[in-house]
């Protein structure tokens, strides 16, 4: 099922049930995180903040899979990209923006990670890390605990292309095929690792053609397409649920924006392949697919827009306001205490 | 008391344990049908079966970041790494993963794991089934790093370790498997992570050492008292980190003297830091040089049994040093 990037794309919406009400708040979510997306670059030129790391472009397969599974009863472990994903499942803007300004209440750490590195116990999003690819073992062994204790839960899990080079991506995948565990790996296939091509990191045409080496399930999907995204999440999440196993789901994608605020990808790549692929942006695709459908109008996207911008506004003058952590915080959350009532006496 | 070996007692830790809390189960490489290569897990796959008694891949990154994901999710895994000079490949899942975690989700998702391995030389093993790893990892906040020296440690500080919200690596002196033998309460017992011991009380000098570097300094220490007529006080770590600080200065309050006896590499190596705490807080104590008796600086331990006996720590060349410290 691979998808021709270089047809004039629509929207695969075949095998997709959903009613007018989840689709706006697919197109609603996907709108959301673009929009606080933007403002944190607008934010890092203005000088007030000191890094931003980008999901632009990614929002499809985010907001996809991310409706494609069940928040804070799944387990995910998403990677840095993922702001649409951990919209969708919860988390808001006004963490996003504690987090992008370093203040006291940021929820996920405290404030003692950068940005983008997430982790809502609340959402059963676990805590992640910038070392790539260590969180697919974690996920692997995650879903062991699902199998073990005979739970219909699934673990999600999400990397770059570039991550897969990584052995932390093989080790994990192999146990996951070893012992048949409910794991959805999707990887956001960018075609770039920072600046390093796709041909540099793999010798075979797709991430997904790994797959049978796992023996897992390998799917591919135009990662531009949000409900084409939707519908192989959910058929991955159903066959882990039904014993069937991983899923190792390759979504084809495009970073319009430099890796991060510190990157200039005008040294790697032409504007002409940047702009093309703005022709494939997901979320312009799902609004005239929406809009031709009748589900959407003018004066509706209008209205997301507004409420869009009102929420970052009240967000980051939140944040803007919010003190710094106090600085003996640095010290706390080393240790995890020890619960004495499960230790006998000596 | 009935006494057993070293070995026995962890293996009945892991029984109890996996007994107590269905929670707990044990993976790593041949753990499973084979009990482990040095039969650690003996009899635990037939009594508990193989979800509770997993045989691994034969890949160390991956039972490590496995154990993560499944403590993450609720578990209490115990993963076993054959030898610690195997640790290695999953250096980075326990140190950017397991011991950082607490501290970045600012005290929301907890890693109650354990990670078993057998250290240290001595039994012809060569570079690669010797090494001494645990200063690796003691340096860095957010692991428990414990080495027990006795059956009855052994089996008590493993069992905390089980029921311990946080990493813990919990290495085990390999000679000492079968060697060393001791005396094991009956019944249910913890040993808590976090206290030092003091297993010999002398006033001239202070020993400090753990696993296998102990049971040869209790050796020691009673051959200079026969011989010389030199009384050590010796000091089991036993957990290395966090490390119990006041007991480790409290001897050295009483002797003013201290060796500091391990069989990793000298250079930066766990006694150093032993040395930097006495020689900070305890300088106005101080009555002879803090002297380090460790390995050699080369990269490993050698094979061949000449070589071995060389670079190894014993109770000969212990108490060579303890003679002449007491002699300051």
């Amino acid at each position: 099922m691979a998808t021709d990037l270089e047809t004039r794309p629509g929207i695969d919406d075949s095998g997709v049930q959903l009613e007018a009400a989840t689709l706006r708040e697919m197109y609603w979510q996907m709108l959301r995180a673009r929009r606080t997306d933007e403002r944190a670059w607008v934010l890092h030129r203005q000088g007030k903040i000191a890094f931003h790391i980008s999901g632009i472009g990614h929002e499809a397969i985010q907001v996809g899979a991310a409706f494609a599974l069940r928040p804070g009863y799944d387990y995910a472990l998403p990677y840095y990209r993922d702001l649409a994903f951990n919209l969708a499942w919860g988390y808001t803007p006004h963490d996003f923006m504690l987090a992008l300004f370093g203040r006291e209440g940021e929820p996920t750490s405290g404030a003692r990670q950068m940005p983008s590195h997430w982790g809502t116990r609340s959402l059963n999003i676990i805590s992640q890390s910038s070392p790539v690819a260590t969180q697919v073992p974690q996920a692997a062994g995650v879903a062991l605990a699902i199998k073990l204790r005979g739970e219909d839960r699934v673990a999600y899990t999400s990397l770059g292309e570039g991550s897969t080079s990584q052995g932390d991506f093989y080790e994990g995948m192999n146990w996951a095929g070893v012992h048949k565990l409910p794991l959805i790996c999707v990887v956001e296939n960018n075609i770039y690792a920072i600046s390093v091509p796709v041909h540099l990191q793999m010798a075979v045409p797709n991430v997904a053609d790994r797959a049978p080496m796992f023996g897992v399930e390998g799917v591919i999907v135009d990662g531009n397409d949000v409900l084409a995204c939707y519908r192989v999440v959910k058929e991955a999440a159903e066959r882990a649920r039904s014993g069937g196993g991983a899923t190792l789901i390759e979504a084809k994608t495009y970073r319009p924006t430099p890796h991060s605020s510190d990157d200039d990808d005008r040294t790697y790549r032409p504007r002409e392949e940047v702009e093309q692929w703005k022709k494939r942006d997901p979320l312009a695709r799902f609004q005239a697919y929406l809009l031709e459908a009748g589900i959407l109008d003018e004066q509706a996207i209008a209205d997301y827009e507004a409420r869009a911008r009102e929420e970052i506004d009240r967000a980051q003058a939140a944040a803007e306001a919010a003190p710094f952590p106090p600085p003996e915080a640095a010290l706390g959350d080393v240790f995890a205490p020890v619960d004495e009532t499960l230790r006998a006496e000596e | 008391m009935p006494e057993m070996t070293l070995i026995d007692a962890i293996r009945e830790a892991m029984d109890e344990e996996l007994a107590r809390d269905e929670r707990v189960f044990i993976t790593g490489e041949d753990v499973g049908p084979r009990g482990g290569v040095f039969r650690a897990t003996m009899g635990l796959y037939d009594k508990y079966g193989p979800d509770r008694v997993i045989d691994s891949p034969l890949a160390e990154l991956s039972i490590v970041g496995i154990g993560i994901g499944a403590a993450l999710a609720g578990m209490r895994p115990i993963c076993e790494i054959q030898f610690a000079d195997f640790i290695h490949p999953a250096f980075n899942q326990i140190i950017s993963e397991a011991a950082r975690m607490y501290y970045r989700s600012n005290g929301e998702w907890t890693v109650p794991l354990v990670i078993r391995s057998p250290y240290g030389g001595g039994i012809g093993g060569g570079l690669y089934h010797s090494q001494s790893v645990e200063a690796f990892f003691a340096h860095v906040p957010g692991l428990k790093v414990v080495i027990p020296a006795t059956p009855r440690d052994a089996k008590g500080l493993l069992k905390s370790a089980v029921r311990d919200p946080n990493p813990v690596l919990f290495f085990e002196p390999k000679k000492g498997y079968r060697l060393i033998r001791g005396e094991v309460p009956e019944g249910e017992y913890t040993v808590p992570i976090g206290p030092a011991n003091v297993t010999r009380e002398g006033d001239d000098l202070t020993v400090y050492a753990y696993g296998m570097m102990h049971y040869y300094t209790l050796q020691a220490a009673e051959q200079v008292a026969a011989q010389d007529g030199i009384q050590c006080e010796v000091v089991d770590i036993r957990t290395l980190a966090p490390l119990d600080r006041e007991t480790v200065l409290g001897s050295f309050r009483k002797t003013g003297k201290a060796l500091i006896v391990y069989e990793d590499n000298r250079f930066l190596g766990y006694g150093a830091e032993i040395a930097a705490i006495l020689s900070d807080e305890g300088f106005e104590y101080m009555d002879g040089p803090i002297r380090r008796l460790a390995g050699p600086d080369v990269p490993g331990v050698p094979f061949a049994h000449s070589m071995e006996r060389f670079f190894m720590p014993g109770v000969e060349k212990i108490a060579d040093a303890i003679r002449e410290l007491a002699a300051y």
